[in-house]
């Protein structure tokens, strides 16, 4: 079986984002990182594919976006996948949900994955949507949000915590699925393995090659648009205590807390 | 095209809190644009006339229900997809939780249409619906509108609350549904299983929460001392109790409970957003957490940066010792 996995390059954690006041974008600018639940999703992935149930031949990373993207793609195939395509194109700027979801569903149609993952959310847009949105466009089941997923021939066995506790669902292949990060732990890259990222297959593309239409992305093919950006609700700043002397944080914690009643 | 369908999570024939807040904020708005305040429910026979038109209650005008699997999205994606092209509502709505996700998502997808999630707060405009929703870890808050008909909003975990205002008896109409054929691949085996002990945090007026840095299982007895000190109860994150650290039952969060304590005191806990949504609004927070960095300082009232090793074990000693 192919396994694709969608993946995407988000602005550092570490990083203070920030949304560019002219284009009402996020500013994609600074540092990048592969999307911390996307590791989950490449290392889901590989333990299919070392796990022996069922054959994989390859496991294929996917993204889109500008052309720094290529970065996320190496990181993704440093951390196992064999190959990698780039979807990029100017056309594709400013894509909200509903159009990224129409290109990325394109790419994949190209590939005839037997399984595509992704990670439940991004760090940057906290979309949650992206598994569900590709699914429904490639007329396969989908599970978002899964815990643990064990394959056998032709279907999968998820779990996921829904509304009123743990679900188990039986999806049949090919099906789309978003893990959370409770699913494992991924493996760091070896040297080698980032080495020898830059040597494995990549393909870039444009929107032509896998057949999407540029009125289909973009800011054409939004149906959303920002009208406004504010700041939030002006909040009083908590108090900070740095821990020095633990006896002193200790004492000033009780003192707070019997101030406002809460050791009656 | 006009109106608005939302859609009501029902679980052993109770309908979902987060469900008729997204209900009653849906019938405020219908009375703004204009339209029908529907509902779209699915399920099996425990979807009664009754139970169906109590939706009346919290203002819905009618209720389309549909007989298909439930605790699934692509079946409602189905019913509400029809809905929508038969009738012609302008937007779908959506409350808190996993299951209006995937649905949302999924309409997106068949329908073309624009979608928000984590909305915090829907305004009327000129006829028109704008999404309200913060981003970026909250760090900025977006109004967005939608550029076609239907768009399909997703809220955040309790944002819209119930309100009680219509007679108690929406007109319940049977919607024939024909799934689709990828919306039958997926099948509930077993729903709603419980995990670990059964634990009461609702109730409690002083909570201690733990989180991914208490380090291990074990860690979680440093909160059982403090809580046991402070007379309140534990409960913890998401991701503690996936990792089984934890029983499921005292869990906050966007899967888990909504809690609003005199005292929520969390360790460990970094503040994400999904886990934010469950306690934001309790009366005092203070926050343990050696990440100065950690989301969760930005709505503590008061915060320690520390290790949580070295301060909880003194401070359930110190009160205690206040308590006499």
């Amino acid at each position: 079986m192919k396994i694709c996995v969608l993946v995407k390059e988000v602005p550092d954690a570490a990083v203070e984002k920030r949304i560019d006041s002219s284009t009402k974008r996020i500013d994609r600018s600074g540092e990048k990182n592969l999307n911390p639940f996307d590791t989950h999703a490449i290392e889901a992935a590989m333990q299919v594919k070392e796990g022996g149930v069922v054959e994989v031949e390859e496991v294929v990373a996917v993204t889109m976006g500008p052309e720094s993207a290529f970065r996320a793609l190496h990181k993704a195939v440093s951390l196992g996948a064999d190959r990698s395509i780039h979807l990029t194109d100017e056309a594709l700027a400013g894509s909200d949900c509903c159009a990224t979801g129409h290109a990325l569903a394109k790419v994949l149609e190209t590939e005839s994955p037997d399984l595509v993952l992704l990670g439940q959310q991004s760090d940057d847009g906290e979309c949650y949507t992206m598994g569900a949105i590709v699914a429904d466009h490639l007329k396969m089941p989908s599970l978002t949000q899964v815990i643990k997923m064990d394959v056998a021939e032709g279907k999968l066995t998820c779990e996921r915590q829904a509304e009123y506790g743990y679900d188990t669902v039986e999806v049949d292949l090919p099906a789309v699925i978003s893990v959370g990060d409770a699913i494992n732990e991924p493996r760091y890259p070896s040297l080698k393995a980032i080495m020898g990222a830059k040597k494995k297959q990549l393909d870039t593309k444009s929107i032509g090659d896998v057949g999407i239409e540029a009125d289909k992305v973009g800011s054409d093919g939004s149906r959303t648009t920002v009208l406004a950006i504010n700041p939030p609700p002006e909040k009083a700043a908590g108090e900070i205590i740095e821990d020095e002397d633990t006896n002193e944080t200790v004492e000033k914690i009780v003192a707070w807390l019997d101030e406002r009643k809460l050791l009656a | 095209m006009s109106g608005i369908l939302t859609y009501a999570l029902h679980y052993e024939g109770e309908f979902n809190t987060n469900s008729l807040g997204a209900v009653s904020e849906g019938a405020k708005l219908a009375k703004e644009i204009g339209g029908d305040a529907a509902v779209a429910v699915v399920g099996g026979d425990d979807l009664t006339d009754d139970l169906c038109s109590s939706l009346g209650k919290y203002g819905a005008s009618k209720v389309y229900r549909a007989n298909a699997p439930e605790g699934l999205g692509a079946p409602v994606v189905d019913v509400m997809a029809k809905v929508i092209a038969d009738e012609g509502y302008s937007y779908a709505l959506f409350g808190g939780g996993l299951l209006g996700f995937e649905i949302g998502a999924g309409l997106t997808a068949r329908l073309n249409a624009g979608v928000t999630m984590e909305v915090t707060e829907v305004k009327a405009q000129d006829g028109k619906l704008v999404a309200v929703r913060p981003i970026l870890q909250d760090s900025a808050i977006v109004d967005v509108e939608y550029v076609s008909e239907p768009g399909i909003i997703i809220g955040r975990l309790n944002a819209f609350d119930v309100q009680e205002s219509g007679d108690g008896s929406a007109e319940v109409v049977d919607v024939d549904i024909q799934l689709e054929e990828h919306s039958t691949k997926a099948r509930m085996v077993k729903r709603g299983e419980q995990r670990g002990a059964d634990v009461n945090i609702e109730d409690a007026e002083l909570l201690v929460a733990g989180g991914r840095g208490l380090g291990s299982a074990e860690g979680f007895e440093l909160c059982e001392a403090l809580a046991e000190a402070l007379g309140g109860a534990v409960a913890a994150t998401r991701a503690v109790v996936d990792a089984g650290w934890y029983p499921y039952a005292a869990q906050i969060g966007q899967t888990g409970k909504t809690v609003a304590p005199k005292l929520y005191l969390a360790a460990g806990i970094s503040g994400a957003i999904q886990h934010k949504v469950g306690m934001q609004s309790s009366e005092n927070i203070v926050a343990i957490n050696k990440d100065q960095n950690a989301p969760i300082f930005d709505f503590s009232d008061l915060g320690i940066v520390g290790d949580l090793n070295k301060i909880l074990p003194k401070l359930t000693e110190a009160v205690k010792a206040k308590k006499g």
